[in-house]
């Protein structure tokens, strides 16, 4: 029922454009896999791609292990949901749910019944003879989902689905999107900006940058041990110190920077190449007396009270800003705007990281 | 100072809406009265004599049915010509599109009497004498370009995302068009329809120069107003208008209910959207 | 091309292509290169046609030359040939018509787009799409009515006193510009309301609030923004006036030719196709230069004027 989808050596060019640059990847049959990145880095092509609307300038995708080469978007087994959902306005939700069907010249009867199964998986029972327009938000993108599954698709393709919708719903549509997949075990492929959609969804997660895939990795990984600058700068916060690696064995560095020397993991594969010293704010600890090594005095500048953490501003001496997310644990002492403490980054949790990989070239 | 200024508006308008319809009511009117002239004044009596005279005359109902033959025809051309026509120009771009839409917009602008002497003259190098076949196909060169206009602004309001969902549904390329596009169509092909139909019974500069001996009723109306006329062209005229006004009511009204109809739908869809969030 | 293919498939689009390249082809391209044939063509009895007799001149042409009369302008009479005299006649007087409905229809646009309240618009626009539904030869009918010498007109002005015996008013072209004015006001009336619909109000608030007169927001604000509109309006009726048949058969006098009229002795009295297809180029002509002009005088593209 559920494939899994090879890109081999894929690359996109519009013009003189290479919208995806040598992509490789191999998704598993089942699996929950997401596309992150930036608008205009090259996910929504791959995602055409897959589904067939746009063929590879360069190399090969496989679903199920059949080369994909020449196959109309009409003859593969992808469902894609679009990034405006794409309903058809014109025609009951039953319609545009059965459509897939009716277009293989299935009868009306069976048609209405696979309609009525499918709006019941998707939690929509009564929907079946409004229009389009009737619907909130959240019920479009359930139709939406109904339709894509009408088809039997072995692979469904979403494309931003939840960009258009309110935050808390999003938040809510995250959830039934993943019980769905789970449900229906189709393989289900991503495509988001948003890092916390992807994180919280997917099995697997590729960040792409230019065209280029940097990364691809559990969510896990992909927030705790980034492989460059660029990923980790996508998935979250962090401060960012530049300086020169004055020594490097065991996969552990000293990176000298112009606000003192601090030792810092450095990352498989980036020996050689210049690297920037990344620490995320929750992995910063704020202490009266220094502590064994990577300590740096600061003065508190701003604290802002967040709810779930507490966000410090502090500065160093020579006017560097550096950000330390707290948690709140209720017990948690708030220090002072003013006062001056001591910034601890453990050298573990500290990353010295390259920078992307590739440009457009 | 605002206010006498928006009186002198709300004058002008009344003014210019007396001046565009006291002359049809002048006509109308005339219809009624019992002069062998038509006028108004005098008033010399109500009479339906005219509207009597109309009925028994022969060849304005053969003039009539020329025309609706003619009209329709001309729909059932111009329809299918310009929905392609709008939909071929709409997935071109560039030079190409815009001398493309240049060809098909000028026929608008062209003379009457340019495009009936120029249908006149080709198709009688093939021998095909003058008759309303002439008319039908020098009308369809310009109302073709009416309906293309109609279609073109419809399809700028379309969803290309709805041709690929369903192509990626499985659909073929002729399903796609008739589930999809010409359903998303039909309001302004019904309206490219109705403007065929009626801009060809209004039409007189080519059909003066392609019908032959053939009459229409613009035609034959015409003629009869250059020869002596009686009321019967009034009676005729009246009827006419209250046709065609029929018509635009009917389908003014039909338009609204849809709207509200519409309109009711995206409430509910709004209403679903807040009690989602809540 | 491709984009065609992709959307539409290899059969729609040959239909697609099939009945446009009909239409552009069969009913707009191919007639009009005939007649551009045609008009250097003699006229010539059926047993001559494609003999030695059927050469290609410019004599058609030439016929407007012939048969000169008397033309005053101002204080100075010239003789000028009689079609010439109709053929910038009948430039002149639609550009009157043109300037005539301008300048009706420009203070009701300005006043439907922006001064009336949106909730009357709807009966206020089938009011005036009424007269739109009533054919061109109706209208013009209407107005022989209303003109006519034992007409209404006359009685209410003899009533009331203003004038004290009927005036002739179907006499040289000013009923003619009577009937233009009315049949094609509309068509200025649309496009003209259309472009000032699209000013942002506040612009003219703006301008109110800077301290500018009236005129001077009518000036430097409105019409600049409504030039496309006034361009399209333009366009529109003149190329309607001078394309015009109906009414200046029904409503002018024999003094006043239009010369569509020319044309059409030309092709239905004198049966002389060839010389009334190389008339008919004239006007095709003007009507091209013209569109020209304005699209150059307002900056303005076909697609602009086309709505």
């Amino acid at each position: 029922m559920s494939a899994g989808i090879e890109l081999e050596n894929v690359v996109c060019d519009f013009g003189n454009f290479r919208a995806v640059d040598n992509v490789n990847v191999n998704i598993q049959p089942g699996e929950f896999f997401s596309f992150l990145g930036p608008s205009g880095c090259g996910k929504t092509t791959i995602l055409r791609m897959i589904s067939g609307f746009n063929e590879p300038t360069k190399g090969v995708i496989r679903i199920g292990g059949k080369d994909m080469r020449g196959q109309r978007p009409n003859q593969r087994p992808t469902a894609l949901i679009f990034q405006n959902l794409a309903l058809f306005p014109l025609m009951p939700i039953w319609e545009n749910i059965s459509f897939g069907l009716e277009v293989r010249g299935v009868d009306k009867a069976t048609r209405r019944k696979r309609a009525e199964e499918l709006l019941a998986l998707v939690d929509l029972p009564d929907a079946a003879d409004k229009m389009v327009s009737q619907l909130s938000g959240g019920q479009k993108q359930r139709v939406a989902i109904a339709r894509a599954l009408a088809v039997e698709p072995a692979v469904m393709l979403l494309d931003e689905p939840l960009s258009a919708l309110d935050l808390k719903l999003r938040q809510h549509m995250r959830a039934e999107l993943r019980a769905i997949q789970k449900r229906t075990g189709v393989t289900f492929i991503y495509i988001t900006h948003d890092q916390g959609e992807a994180l919280a969804m997917s099995d697997r997660v590729g960040v792409m940058s230019q065209g280029r895939l940097q990364q691809v990795a559990n969510p896990r990984d992909i927030y705790n041990n980034p492989v460059n600058g660029f990923v980790a700068s996508f998935v979250g916060e962090n401060n960012i110190l530049t300086g020169s690696v004055q020594n490097a064995a065991d996969g552990m560095a000293s990176f000298a920077t112009p606000i003192g020397t601090f030792r810092a993991r450095l990352v498989d594969g980036a020996n050689g190449k210049p690297v920037k010293l990344y620490i995320r704010p929750e992995h910063v600890t704020l202490s009266e007396i220094p502590g064994k090594e990577n300590s740096v005095p600061v003065t508190i500048s701003d604290v802002a009270f967040e709810g779930n953490f507490i966000a410090v501003q502090a500065q160093t001496e020579n006017g560097t800003t550096l950000v330390a997310e707290l948690r709140n644990d209720g017990a948690a002492t708030v220090p002072a705007t003013g006062s001056k403490l001591h910034m601890t980054f453990d050298a573990q949790r500290s990353a010295l990281l390259p920078d992307a990989v590739g440009g457009r070239g | 100072m605002h206010k006498n200024r928006n009186l002198a508006f709300h004058l002008y308008m009344a003014l210019f809406l007396a001046y565009l319809l006291i002359p049809l009511i002048i006509m109308g009117g005339a219809a009624f009265n019992d002069s062998k002239l038509p006028t108004v004044y005098p008033w010399k009596g109500y009479t339906d004599q005219w509207f009597i005279d109309l009925w028994n005359d022969n060849r304005i109902w053969i003039a009539f049915r020329n025309t609706i033959l003619v009209a329709v025809a001309v729909a059932a051309i111009s329809v299918p010509i310009g929905t392609a026509a709008a939909i071929l120009i709409n997935s071109l771009g560039g030079r190409i599109r815009s001398a493309l839409y240049g060809i098909m917009v000028a026929p608008i602008l062209a003379p009457g009497a340019v495009i009936g002497i120029s249908t006149l003259l080709f198709w009688n190098k093939f021998s095909v004498p003058a008759g309303l076949h002439l008319s039908v196909l020098g009308q369809v060169s310009y109302i073709a370009a009416f309906v293309m206009l109609l279609v073109l602004a419809r399809l700028q309001s379309f969803d290309h995302s709805l041709e690929e969902a369903a192509l990626d549904l499985g659909a073929t390329h002729s399903q796609v068009m008739r589930r999809i596009m010409l359903p998303h169509l039909y309001p302004a092909i019904g309206a490219g329809a109705a403007i065929a139909f009626f801009q060809s019974i209004e039409n007189f500069n080519i059909t003066l120069f392609t019908r032959g001996n053939a009459d229409t009723l613009t035609v034959y109306v015409f003629s009869k107003v250059r020869s002596g006329i009686t009321p019967t062209i009034n009676a005729l005229a009246l009827l006419l208008i209250l046709f065609t006004l029929g018509l635009a009511v009917w389908y003014e009204l039909n338009r609204r209910r849809k709207a509200r109809i519409e309109a009711a739908r995206e409430a509910e869809g709004r209403r679903a959207e807040e009690a989602a969030l809540l | 091309m491709q984009e065609l293919l992709r959307r539409y498939g290899v059969g729609l689009t040959a239909a697609f292509i099939g009945l446009t390249a009909f239409w552009l082809l069969i009913l707009v391209i191919l007639p009009n290169v005939t007649l551009f044939e045609s008009s250097f063509r003699p006229y010539l009895p059926v047993v001559d046609v494609g003999g030695p007799l059927d050469t290609y001149s410019l004599n058609n042409y030439m016929k407007v030359f012939g048969v000169p009369v008397d033309v005053s302008v101002l204080w100075m009479t010239f003789q000028v040939p009689v079609h010439i005299k109709i053929f910038f006649g009948t430039i002149y007087y639609s550009t009157l018509v043109t300037v005539i409905t301008f300048l009706l229809a420009y203070p009701l646009a300005y006043y439907l787009a922006k001064v009336v309240s949106p909730k009357s618009l709807p009966t206020l626009f089938l009011l005036l799409f009424v007269p739109l539904w009533v054919s061109e030869i109706l209208r013009s009918f209407a107005w022989f009515i209303i003109l006519a010498f034992k007409g209404p007109l006359n009685a209410l002005l003899l009533n009331i006193g203003l004038i004290d015996a009927p005036v002739r008013w179907i006499s040289g072209y000013n009923s003619v510009i009577v009937g233009l004015v009315y049949t094609y006001v509309l068509f200025m009336v649309f496009p003209l309301y259309n472009a000032i619909q699209s000013l942002d109000t506040n612009q003219i608030e703006a301008a109110e609030d800077l301290g500018a007169p009236w005129w001077r927001i009518h000036q430097r604000v409105i019409l600049p923004h409504a030039k496309p509109g006034i361009a399209s309006g333009s366009v529109m009726v003149f190329m309607l006036c001078a394309g015009s048949l109906l009414v200046p058969t029904l409503l002018g006098s024999t003094s006043a030719q239009w010369f569509t009229q020319t044309i059409q002795q030309w092709m239905l009295e004198a049966l002389d196709w060839n010389t009334g297809a190389a008339y008919a180029f004239m006007l095709l002509i003007l009507c091209t230069v013209f569109v020209s002009v304005v699209m150059r005088i307002f900056r303005v593209k076909l697609s602009d004027i086309a709505k």
